[in-house]
């Protein structure tokens, strides 16, 4: 299957490439991994005119600690997010259980995480993740550089408020403190297919009592949700049994799923319901420090 | 987009399976078929042909990549492997003795891709155990053996090269 014809260019520096998404306007798309894209251009639900690789733009392809959080660059693979020992468990682990989740692991050699929050595919892992731990995109285009949290950046299906002539250079992730756990699990019928249902959770712990919790769903709705009362209702209690399975149940309830091969409306309320019972009960077990 | 005007080429350079080779081709030819049609290696072949099924995997720097998910262009000046590269000198890679000797294949279809990704695994884990081999071919579609004969193809491949076997 061949896309529709395009020219390519392949600048060197991040000038350059926003000045020629400038100039090519709606015309031109940025690839990264292109793990996405390039399915979409072969079926020709996209052609756009000018394809701009910025896989040759220096200094995007790490992941660095600092600045009061956690930055991972345009060009970081899934799999470098995986393979990082530094995601792995405590105030990060939530990136590393996504991580290795996302698609299947030829892809995730090849795709990246910023390119798939602009991808912004519903269904997609990062954007819940990043929602629960309250990442934020950084998008630099002509006119300079903005921050956006990765909860405002989807305003639908396949679409963000990135405009034509910005590129997403990083997405930072503030730092939770020590006393943080996190985990991603997700149900899909086979490797590399979509979730029928995945949760993403991250707790600190402040006091003994729950400082903050962040819980975000995927799969279960036209956009990943944010499940705020769950949130809301673990905040400043202490963890038990109990709380762990209202916020559950609140998230299901926050789920807005439709039927499919995949499953009924209840059966994927039911995997989001146990699977946030299980991704907190987790969390708030790495968070007291009984993991790593 | 014009669609009047022909389309305009350029010229890709790899180095693919030791040798430099060069074509000439449009932006949106996909690198299988410039592996398989400019190349004219057709060890790598297409399977789904979108995404899913692993069989167009080679190594590009090293690295299993799928095929028919990356622009030729994009592999301007990069090293490819394919299933050709594997045989050396010697006679046949680790791997490929391992699929012979545990019958890790029947039509064949996605055995390069399954080899390829086991040769990349192996080099970077050198002993890994039945899970990881699970976990790193899992990208991979065989309609064939059920999977365990390809697991054992790989064990035997990773016993042969510790015990200092060719490769």
């Amino acid at each position: 299957m061949y896309p529709a014809s395009f020219d390519y260019v392949a600048p060197t520096s991040l000038e350059e490439a926003i000045s020629l998404l400038d100039k090519h306007g709606y015309d031109a798309k940025v690839i990264a991994g292109g793990q996405s894209l390039i399915p979409l251009m072969k079926f020709r639900f996209a052609s756009p005119a000018v394809l701009v690789d910025i896989n040759g733009l220096p200094g995007l392809d790490t992941i660095a600690e600092g600045d009061g959080g956690l930055r991972i660059g345009a060009l970081v693979r899934h799999k470098d997010c995986e393979r990082s020992a530094m995601l792995h468990g405590g105030r990060w682990g939530l990136l590393g259980a996504t991580a290795r989740l996302v698609a299947d692991p030829i892809i995730r050699n090849r795709g990246t995480v910023c390119g798939s929050l602009a991808h912004a595919d519903p269904q997609g892992d990062w954007a819940s993740a990043m929602m629960a731990c309250r990442g934020s995109v950084v998008a630099h285009g002509p006119g300079g550089t903005r921050s956006i949290p990765v909860a405002d950046l989807v305003v639908g299906p396949f679409e963000t408020q990135i405009e034509p002539n910005e590129i997403i250079t990083e997405v930072v992730v503030p730092d939770p403190g020590a006393s943080t756990g996190g985990t991603y699990l997700k149900l899909e019928r086979k490797v590399g297919d979509y979730a029928t249902a995945a949760v993403a959770a991250q707790v600190t712990m402040a006091n003994g009592t729950i400082g903050s919790a962040g819980i975000a769903l995927t799969g279960v709705g036209s956009r990943n949700i944010q499940a705020s009362e769950a949130e809301a209702c673990l905040a400043g209690k202490e963890p038990s049994e109990e709380i762990v399975k209202e916020a559950a149940r609140l998230a299901a309830a926050a789920a807005d799923p439709t039927a499919d091969n995949r499953g009924s409306v209840e059966y994927k309320r039911s995997v989001v319901r146990v699977f946030t019972e299980r991704a907190l009960t987790e969390s708030i077990r790495q968070a007291k420090g009984g993991a790593l | 987009m014009s669609t009047d005007a022909p389309p305009a080429t350029r010229p890709v350079s790899v180095t693919i399976n030791g040798a430099a080779r060069s074509a000439e081709v449009e932006p949106r030819m996909l690198l299988v078929h410039f592996i398989r049609e400019s190349l004219g290696l057709t060890g790598t072949h297409i399977g789904c042909d979108t995404t899913s099924c692993g069989a167009c995997t080679v190594l590009v720097d090293g690295v299993p990549m799928k095929s028919c998910t990356m622009f030729a262009v994009q592999a301007e000046g990069k090293e490819i492997t394919t299933v050709e590269g594997l045989k050396g000198p010697a006679g046949l890679h680790a791997v490929q003795e391992g699929f012979h000797e545990e019958h890790g294949l029947q039509c064949g279809f996605c055995t390069p891709g399954m080899m390829l990704t086991s040769v990349a695994l192996l080099e970077d884990n050198p002993n890994p155990t039945e899970e990881e081999i699970r976990w790193a071919l899992s990208g991979q579609i065989c309609r064939c053996t059920g999977y365990t004969n390809i697991v054992k193809a790989v064990q035997y491949a990773a016993k042969k090269l510790a015990d200092g076997g060719a490769s």
